[in-house]
């Protein structure tokens, strides 16, 4: 499914060269679970983008579904986003002014799918993530956890096969943090592939895999039972 | 994307920030507004006017004496330049010698003290004879107009104005009696039906005599104007080359203007075509004005709207949809404005008409669709850049809120 091999990120800042990633290589199988860890500026939002096709590696190779990612241009990379990949993110990115049916139909609008397949795709999403009732309340009149299984809803309505989670639980009380958990892994149990951002070392047990990145370098990669997190990792969230 | 989900999606946009969305709304109305409004004036003006000289008919040639150039000069014979009078005998000759004419009426103005017992009013008399009343297309009140004379034959008659006749002779029946105009004694024969203003000239406040009469009256020797009407099937531009040649064969040089009632309406109408583009101009100006406030306010919009922005990008939306989506909130601003604006426009027209209901203003059809035309067009010019701005956002660095 992924296979990134030698990936360099490069930004100029000034006259200096800033790594953001040095030579990362990884492998996620179909339907896998990765978490990706590491402290604030290892990179591991870098990786996320580049993972998430927001962003191109400057060196290496990003194979996704058998496509090299770094040799496709905007208007492709943003096909794979339509089609291929789902995004969840820390602060959920729901558009206030639009209602929770809206918010998960919003993909299907950008992808031009007909208005009578959208309502029925919305209301299986919704359902799914157990807010069929909340379809018309807006964003503001909902609960974090409630917004973020929107979010989750939103994210899988085009049937992705890959769903990128940014710190999904980071703006969450431990209670919903894990009923969305246990949403995002039920879904990895049907198939989907699943790479999370966390800080959560319970989670990251929980994965398949774990990379922990520090200075842009892979530090460990691991399975998710052998992870060893030592304190100097370990930071508030958010 | 559908041309609907854009609308939608835009007019949500708008909607969350109602009262900022309506300030440019109103910036828009404004000058659509003003456009219609301005547009409407000038047409009405023209349209005025137009109106004002067609009610004498089109086939109306008015020969006033004098060259419309410089004639003479310090050599030739020292009274060159000065025109001959134009006579009741050139009159008599036109009526003669063109052929299809309907009427020929030589006229004759001035101002003379008109009295009545004790009440004097100083009014603008006019010289002229009985066909008078046809080509300037008055009516009769009460009584008869100047009698059927030779022009030269200068009855002591009168027909007054209506406004002149109640002035001077109050709720007393004008017929029969004794007008004096200057030191003359005129017996009233009739009373002009209400008219108002007609070219500038108070129909209802003056008094008519015979041309042969007045000129004595005033003293002159020439006519102010000759107008001749002419018969609906006979060709003015033949006519007026006649009037000429006969003119000029009898005054020995060519001294009089032959103008038609038609080339006056055309020339006041470019004239007045030129004012109302003018001021359809200064309406454009506010339209412009109204494009930068749309503008200002969708650059504001997509500053705050940058992570809404990143993630449209996360879900797949093309560049030309980021486009579309934030060019289509500015021009529904502008379309909205524009619509707005051409129902305040009309509803201003109309009150104007309320206060002035002889002014024909009306918005030309043109100055709408150009005006709304325009509108449309400022939202999308002003809205190009934000629009931009918003598509070239980094979609990482618009997610994470930077």
């Amino acid at each position: 499914m992924i296979e990134l091999n030698g990936v360099w990120k490069t930004y100029q800042v000034g006259d200096q060269q800033l790594h953001a990633l040095k030579d990362v290589t990884l492998e996620v199988e179909d339907g896998g679970y990765l978490a990706v860890m590491g402290p604030s500026g290892s990179g591991k939002s870098t990786l996320l983008s580049i993972l998430g096709c927001l962003d191109r590696p400057t060196r290496g190779s990003y194979q996704l579904d058998g496509d090299e990612v770094a040799s496709l241009d905007e208007p492709e990379l943003s096909e794979i986003r339509r089609w291929k990949l789902g995004f969840v993110f820390q602060s959920f990115h729901l558009v206030p002014r639009l209602e929770a049916a809206e918010n998960v139909a919003l993909p299907m609008v950008l992808a031009g799918i007909p208005q009578n397949e959208r309502s029925e795709r919305v209301a299986k999403a919704l359902d799914a993530v157990g807010l069929a009732e909340r379809a018309r309340h807006r964003p503001a009149e909902l609960s974090g956890g409630e917004c973020q299984r929107v979010a989750i809803a939103r994210s899988m309505v085009m049937r992705p096969r890959l769903l990128l989670a940014d710190e999904p639980t980071g703006n969450l009380d431990s209670k919903s943090g894990s009923s969305v958990m246990e949403l995002l892994e039920a879904m990895n149990a049907d198939g989907l592939t699943l790479i999370v951002v966390t800080h959560d070392p319970n989670i990251g047990r929980r994965a398949n895999n774990v990379v922990v990145l520090r200075d842009g370098e892979i530090d460990q990669l691991v399975p998710g039972s052998e992870l060893r997190y030592g304190f100097d990792l370990d930071e508030p969230a958010g | 994307m559908t041309l609907g989900d854009i609308l939608r999606f835009a007019f949500t946009a708008l909607a969350r920030h109602r009262r900022r969305s309506l300030f440019s709304v109103f910036g828009m109305t404004v000058g659509v507004a003003s456009v219609i409004v301005l547009t409407a004036l000038g047409e009405g003006a023209q349209r005025y006017v137009t109106d004002e000289f067609s009610s004498l008919g089109t086939q109306l040639l008015i020969v006033i004496p004098g060259k419309n150039e410089t004639t003479g000069g310090v050599i030739a014979g020292g009274i060159g330049g000065v025109p001959n009078d134009l006579t009741l005998e050139d009159a008599r000759a036109l009526e003669r010698g063109i052929p299809g004419v309907g009427f020929v009426v030589p006229i004759v103005i001035g101002n003379e003290t008109v009295s009545h017992l004790e009440r004097r009013r100083q009014i603008m008399v006019i010289g002229a004879t009985h066909d008078f009343l046809e080509t300037r297309e008055l009516r009769m009140g009460i009584g008869q107009f100047l009698p059927h004379d030779d022009f030269d034959r200068g009855a002591p008659v009168a027909v007054i104005g209506a406004k002149a006749a109640a002035e001077l002779f109050g709720n007393e029946n004008p017929l029969g009696r004794v007008l004096r105009i200057g030191d003359w004694r005129m017996r009233t024969i009739g009373v002009l039906e209400p008219k108002g203003h007609q070219i500038g000239m108070d129909i209802d406040d003056l008094v008519i005599i015979p041309v042969a009469s007045a000129m004595r009256m005033f003293d002159r020797s020439s006519l102010f104007r000759i107008l001749l009407r002419l018969d609906s099937h006979s060709d003015l531009e033949t006519a007026k080359t006649r009037t000429l040649e006969i003119l000029t064969e009898r005054h020995d040089e060519e001294d009089v203007t032959v103008i038609s009632q038609e080339s006056v309406v055309e020339s006041l109408s470019k004239i007045l075509n030129v004012l109302t583009l003018a001021v359809a101009g200064i309406g454009a100006i506010s339209l412009t004005v109204a494009g930068l406030g749309v503008m200002n306010l969708m650059l504001v919009s997509v500053s705050e709207r940058t992570s809404e922005v990143g993630l449209l990008k996360a879900l797949g939306a093309k560049r030309r949809q980021v486009h579309a989506l934030f060019l289509a909130e500015a021009v529904l601003l502008a379309l909205a404005g524009g619509l707005l604006g051409i129902v305040f426009g009309f509803v201003l027209v109309e009150l104007f008409t309320v206060f002035y209901p002889k002014f024909p203003a009306v918005p030309p059809i043109w100055a709408i669709f150009s005006a709304l035309g325009v509108a449309i067009g400022m939202g999308s010019i002003f809205g190009v850049l934000p629009a931009r701005r918003a598509t070239d956002l980094d979609p990482v660095a618009a997610l994470s809120g930077r």
